[in-house]
C-alpha cells in the first residue's frame, strides 16, 4: 500500500507517494532521483549508502522514510552551498581520495558528521569515523589525508 | 625532453572525472533511467551440478505485471567465453548447470550428477636443464604453498541496462572493462551483426578483474529488452557479485630451487595446481600466470614449469589484480626468505644481489627493459631502518608479554600490458581519435575504460603535454564502440602504457599539421616551434607566438578538419614456443616491499603497523595518481594476506556478504609509505610503467616472511589467519617443525614438457620495433 510521506531532503520539501516498506535508499533514488547516493549490499554491511540524518550517519538501506518524516536528511547532492563545494568534496578531488568514486559519496558524509562534532580529529578518530565504510580502491590513504586537509582549511576558515 | 620540461606530467593534479565523483553526479549503469525500462531479474541454480529436465515458465508468464519471460531456449545455442580456446558459457543454461549460481529460469526437476577429475589446461615448459642446475647448487630447497581463492569485491555490484530500439539495433550500457571484447560476444551470442550493437561501459565502481568477462545478465537484458520494447535493466545482488565471481584462483603449488653459497639462484622449477570453478573465463592465460612472470624479477639462469587448471563445480575463477601472479610470487619470495636464512644472508641484500640485469632476455624469453629493482631495494630498507630493526637469523628474543614485532621483505615483477590481444589479430591495440576545435579546445576518442585507475585523465593529460595546453581543454570521450576506437580493455596493466602512447602519436600528429601552418604564417622554420601556455611560437621571438585557436584556425584551413588517429600495438617479442604468447610485455614493473607488524602469541593476531613500498613506476605521469595505485595495492594485498578468502561448502558459498567475507577496514589497514624509483622506460609514454596490480605482489609474502622474524612460524599458506599462528605455535611448543600449510601435492601426470633452450642473459633490442609507430617522430 502506498502512503504519502513529507520528507526534508537537502533543505527542500519533498512529497512522496510510495509503498511503506520502501527504504530510504530506493526513495532517495526512484522517487526523487537523487542517485548520489550509492548501494553496495542493501544489507547495512558496506556504509556505500550513507546519508546524513538530522547530521547523524545513517545506512539509507536500512531506514524507511515514514520512520523519519520531518527531519533532516542531507545527501551527497546536499553538501556543496550553492556553487560552491563542501572542503571534503574540495579536498577528495584534490588529493585523489575518489578512484572509482562509488564509495565516495557515503565515506563524505561520514566525514563530515565527524568534522561537524569534532572539527579537528586525530588521525585515528578519522579511521574509527570510517570503519563502516568500505572503499576498495584507495588503501584508504588519500581518504585519511583528505579528511585531515580538510578539517585544516575549516579551522583556518573560522 | 627532460623531466623539468614538463608542464602537465609529473605534477599531482586532481583527476579530470574528480569534480563529478564528489558531487555525486557520476552516472554509474545503476544510476541509468529510462522512460518505460523495465526491471530484469535472473533465477540462478541452487544446485552445484544438475541436468535441466523441464523449465516451466507458464506460471511466471501469468503473473501481472510480468513482460517476459527467458530460457536458454529463446537464445541462440551458441557458447560463449572470453578466451577463444574456452567457449564454454552459457548465458542461460540448457541442459545441465555446473554451478550453484548458474542462471537458468525455472528448473521444474533435476538429479544430482557426479564426474570425474575434469582437467582444463595442462603445460608443461622447460627452458635448459634443471636437473644439472640442482646439482651445481650449495643448497636445493623444495617446498609446497597453498593460496586460497579470493574475489575482487568491487564496491558497485555489476548493472546493465540494454535498449533494443524499434530501428532493431541494440545499445549496452554496463559497468564493464572490456566494452570491445563484450561487443564482439554479443554478436556470436545474440546472432545480431555487430554493426548494429552498440557497447558503452558507464564509469565502472571499481573493477580488479572482477567485470572482464562478458556475463549472463548482460546477455538476459538485451534479449529481454528485444521481447519486450523497453528498455530493461538488471542489477546484480551482493550475492550474485560473489557467484559470478572470476576472482584469484586458489592454487597449490610445489616450488624447487636451487641457490649458491652467496644466494644466487642456479635454477627453479614450478609446479601449480589451480581451481578453476565451473569454467573457462580467462583460466587459460591465468594457468601460464602461475609460470611464466617468476623469471623477470632474478637472475633465473634455468626455469621449468608445469601448471594445470582442474574444473569444479563453484563459480569460476579468473583474473584478480596480479592475475595469476601473486600465487607463484608469494612462494618464490617465502622459499627465498628460508633460503637466506639455511645460507646466513640478509635476506634483502641477497635480493639486491641477483636482481636481473637490465635490458636482457630471461631464461623463457621475455624481454625486459628498465629495472629499478635495486633501487627500489635500497629506498625501502633505508626508509624502514631495515638494518636495525631485522635482527637476523637468531630466534626471536624472550620477552614479557604476548606481543612479538617482526619485519618482513620481499620484491616482485609485474607487465605492462599483455603483449598479444584475447583473440589473435594484427591490429592496434590501442587507439585514439584527436580531433582539434576552433574553439581551442581538444576531444580525444578513445575506448579505454576508467575503472578508477585514471584512463580518462592520462587522455587528458598526455595530449595537453604534448600541445601546451592544461588538461581542463582535452575533453575526453572513452569507451563507446560506436563512437571511440578499439581499446582492448582495462586489464593487464596496459591502459596508460598503450591508450598513452596512443594518445601521443595523435597530438604529435595534429602538432605536425599546427606548426606547418603556424610556420608559414610566422615565416619560421616548423621545427622551431614549441607548443606551451595555450600558445604555439618561436621560444625567443614569444611575443609573436599565436594561441593555440588562432593556429587551430590556420591550420584547419590548410588542412581541413582536423582529427588524427594514433594507434599502438606492443612490439613483437613473443617468444618462438607454443605457449610463448603469455608473459611478453613492452616493459616490466618492479616492487619491493617491507613490512613491520606485531604478532600476538596468545590470540595469534596479527597487527601491522607500517609498509614501505618502492615501486619503479617508469615514470610518474601524474604522482598523485600512481600513489593512489600502489595504496590501493598494498591494501589489497593485506587483505588477501590476513583475512580474505572465498571458500565453499557442498558448492555454496559460505559467505557471500559484505559483513562475512572479511576485508579490510581502515582500522585494520596500516600506514602506507609509497616510493616511486623513475626509470623512463623507453617502451612507455614519456618513460611510464604500470602501477595497479605490480604493487600487490611483494605483500603478501613480506607479510608471511614478517610473522616469521616475529614469532618463528612459518606459514606457508594465506590467508595467514590466527589459528594458522596459534598451531605455529602450539607445534613449536612441542618442538616439531613450526610450520603451517599444505604437505603433499597430488599425484598428477604432467603433458611432456616443451624443452626450449635458456634464453637467459641475452641482450634485449633497447627499443623493439612498434607496428604503427611513426618513423621519425620529434619526441
Amino acid at each position: 500500500m502506498k502512503v504519502r510521506m513529507a520528507l526534508t531532503v537537502n533543505g527542500e520539501s519533498r512529497d512522496v507517494l510510495a509503498p511503506v516498506h520502501k527504504t530510504l535508499l530506493e526513495v532517495l533514488r526512484e522517487d526523487l532521483g537523487l542517485t548520489g547516493t550509492k548501494h553496495g549490499c542493501e544489507l547495512g554491511e558496506c556504509g556505500t549508502c550513507t546519508v546524513l540524518v538530522d547530521g547523524e550517519p545513517v545506512l539509507s538501506c536500512l531506514a524507511l522514510p515514514i520512520a523519519i518524516e520531518g527531519r533532516q536528511i542531507t545527501t551527497v547532492e546536499g553538501m556543496a552551498e550553492g556553487g560552491k563545494l563542501h572542503p571534503l568534496q574540495q579536498a577528495f578531488a584534490e588529493l585523489g581520495a575518489a578512484q572509482c568514486g562509488y564509495c565516495t559519496p557515503g565515506i563524505l558524509l561520514t566525514a563530515q558528521a565527524l568534522l561537524d562534532e569534532t572539527p579537528t580529529p586525530t588521525r585515528d578518530e578519522i579511521k574509527e569515523a570510517l570503519a563502516g565504510n568500505l572503499c576498495r580502491c584507495t588503501g584508504y590513504t588519500k581518504i585519511l589525508d583528505a579528511v585531515e586537509l580538510a578539517s585544516m582549511r575549516m579551522g583556518a576558515r573560522k | 625532453m627532460n623531466k623539468h620540461e614538463f608542464t602537465v606530467i609529473g605534477r599531482p593534479l586532481p583527476k579530470i572525472d574528480a569534480w563529478a565523483k564528489v558531487v555525486g553526479e557520476t552516472r554509474y549503469a545503476d544510476d541509468l533511467v529510462m522512460a518505460r525500462m523495465a526491471h530484469g531479474k535472473l533465477l540462478r541454480s541452487t544446485h552445484p551440478h544438475a541436468l535441466i529436465k523441464l523449465i516451466d515458465t507458464s506460471r511466471a508468464r501469468a503473473l501481472p505485471g510480468v513482460y517476459a519471460v527467458i530460457t536458454g531456449a529463446d537464445l541462440p545455442r551458441v557458447k560463449f567465453g572470453i578466451l577463444p580456446v574456452s567457449q564454454d558459457e552459457e548465458a542461460l543454461c540448457n541442459e545441465r548447470v555446473r554451478m550453484v549460481g548458474d542462471a537458468v529460469a525455472a528448473v521444474a526437476a533435476q538429479d544430482e550428477y557426479g564426474d570425474g577429475p575434469n582437467v582444463h589446461k595442462n603445460v608443461a615448459l622447460q627452458f635448459g636443464d634443471v636437473e644439472a642446475a640442482f646439482a651445481r647448487a650449495d643448497l636445493v630447497r623444495e617446498d609446497v604453498f597453498f593460496y586460497e581463492g579470493n574475489t575482487h569485491l568491487p564496491m558497485e555490484q555489476h548493472a546493465a541496462v540494454a535498449q533494443w530500439g524499434a530501428d532493431g539495433k541494440l545499445t549496452l550500457w554496463s559497468s564493464t572493462q572490456t566494452p570491445h571484447y563484450v561487443h564482439r560476444l554479443l554478436a556470436k551470442i545474440l546472432d545480431v551483426p555487430p554493426a548494429h550493437i552498440r557497447v558503452i561501459a558507464t564509469p565502472v565502481g571499481g573493477g580488479f578483474g572482477g567485470k572482464l568477462d562478458p556475463f549472463a545478465h548482460e546477455i538476459a537484458a538485451c534479449k529481454l529488452s528485444q521481447l519486450t520494447g523497453r528498455p530493461v535493466k538488471i542489477t546484480l545482488t551482493r550475492e550474485e557479485v560473489f557467484y559470478v565471481h572470476r576472482g584469484r584462483h586458489p592454487v597449490l603449488m610445489w616450488l624447487k630451487t636451487g641457490f649458491t653459497r652467496d644466494g644466487e639462484i642456479t635454477g627453479s622449477h614450478i609446479k601449480t595446481w589451480l581451481d578453476g570453478g565451473a569454467y573457462g573465463s580467462y583460466g587459460v592465460a591465468s594457468t601460464f600466470y602461475t609460470g611464466v612472470i617468476n623469471p623477470v624479477t632474478y637472475k633465473m639462469p634455468v626455469y621449468k614449469f608445469e601448471g594445470a587448471r582442474v574444473f569444479t563445480n563453484k563459480p569460476p575463477c579468473g583474473p584478480k589484480r596480479g592475475h595469476g601472479t601473486p600465487q607463484p610470487r608469494f612462494a618464490l619470495e617465502v622459499q627465498i626468505d628460508k633460503a637466506a636464512e639455511q645460507l646466513g644472508l640478509d635476506p634483502a641484500e641477497m635480493r639486491r644481489r641477483i636482481v636481473c640485469e637490465p635490458f636482457t632476455k630471461t631464461a623463457n624469453h621475455l624481454t625486459v627493459t628498465t629495472i629499478g629493482l635495486g633501487e627500489c631495494i635500497d629506498k625501502v630498507v633505508e626508509a624502514s631502518g631495515w638494518r636495525d630493526k631485522w635482527r637476523g637469523w637468531q630466534p626471536p628474543a624472550r620477552r614479557r608479554g604476548p606481543k612479538r614485532r617482526g619485519v618482513g621483505v620481499a620484491c616482485s615483477a609485474y607487465m605492462t600490458g599483455a603483449g598479444t590481444a584475447i583473440y589473435w589479430n594484427s591490429m592496434p591495440h590501442s587507439g585514439v581519435v584527436l580531433r582539434a576545435d576552433r574553439s581551442g579546445g581538444v576531444s580525444v576518442l578513445c575506448g579505454a575504460t576508467d575503472i578508477g585507475q585514471g584512463s580518462d585523465s592520462i587522455l587528458a593529460y598526455l595530449p595537453a603535454e604534448v600541445l601546451g595546453l592544461d588538461p581542463k581543454d582535452v575533453h575526453v570521450h572513452p569507451a563507446d564502440t560506436t563512437l571511440t576506437p578499439v581499446d582492448l580493455g582495462s586489464y593487464s596493466s596496459r591502459v596508460t602504457l598503450m591508450c598513452g602512447m596512443a594518445a601521443i602519436q595523435a597530438a604529435e600528429r595534429l602538432r605536425a599539421v599546427m606548426s606547418r601552418a603556424v610556420a608559414r604564417k610566422l615565416e619560421v622554420a616548423a621545427e622551431r616551434l614549441v607548443f606551451r601556455d595555450r600558445k604555439v611560437g618561436v621560444p625567443d621571438d614569444w611575443e609573436k607566438a599565436v594561441p593555440f585557436s588562432q593556429a587551430v584556425e590556420l591550420a584547419e584551413a590548410m588542412h581541413g578538419v582536423l582529427a588524427f588517429p594514433g594507434s599502438y600495438a606492443p612490439p613483437k617479442r613473443a617468444g618462438k614456443y607454443k605457449g610463448g604468447g603469455v608473459g611478453p610485455s613492452p616493459c616490466y614493473s618492479y616492487s619491493a616491499c617491507v613490512v613491520e607488524l606485531t604478532v600476538d602469541e596468545e590470540t595469534g593476531e596479527v597487527e601491522l603497523h607500517d609498509v614501505w613500498i618502492g615501486h619503479d613506476i617508469g615514470r610518474a605521469l601524474n604522482p598523485l595518481l600512481v600513489e593512489g595505485q600502489v595504496e590501493g595495492s598494498v591494501y589489497m594485498g593485506i587483505g588477501e594476506a590476513l583475512m580474505e578468502a572465498q571458500v565453499f561448502r557442498k558448492g555454496l558459498h559460505k559467505h557471500p556478504s559484505l559483513l562475512e567475507y572479511k576485508s579490510p577496514t581502515t582500522l585494520e589497514t596500516p600506514e602506507i609509505h609509497t616510493i616511486l624509483i623513475e626509470t623512463d622506460d623507453p617502451e612507455g609514454p614519456f618513460g611510464a610503467k604500470e602501477a595497479g596490480q605490480g604493487p600487490l605482489l611483494p605483500v603478501l609474502p613480506a607479510i608471511a616472511n614478517a610473522v616469521y622474524n616475529a614469532v618463528g612460524v612459518r606459514v606457508d599458506e594465506v590467508p595467514i589467519v590466527p589459528e594458522k599462528i596459534l598451531k605455529g605455535l602450539e607445534l613449536k611448543r612441542q618442538g616439531k617443525t613450526p610450520r603451517v600449510g599444505p604437505e603433499r601435492i597430488p599425484l598428477f601426470k604432467f603433458k611432456e614438457p616443451l624443452v626450449v633452450e635458456s634464453a637467459f642473459g641475452q641482450p634485449a633490442d633497447a627499443i623493439a620495433v612498434r607496428p604503427f609507430a611513426d618513423q621519425d617522430t620529434s619526441r
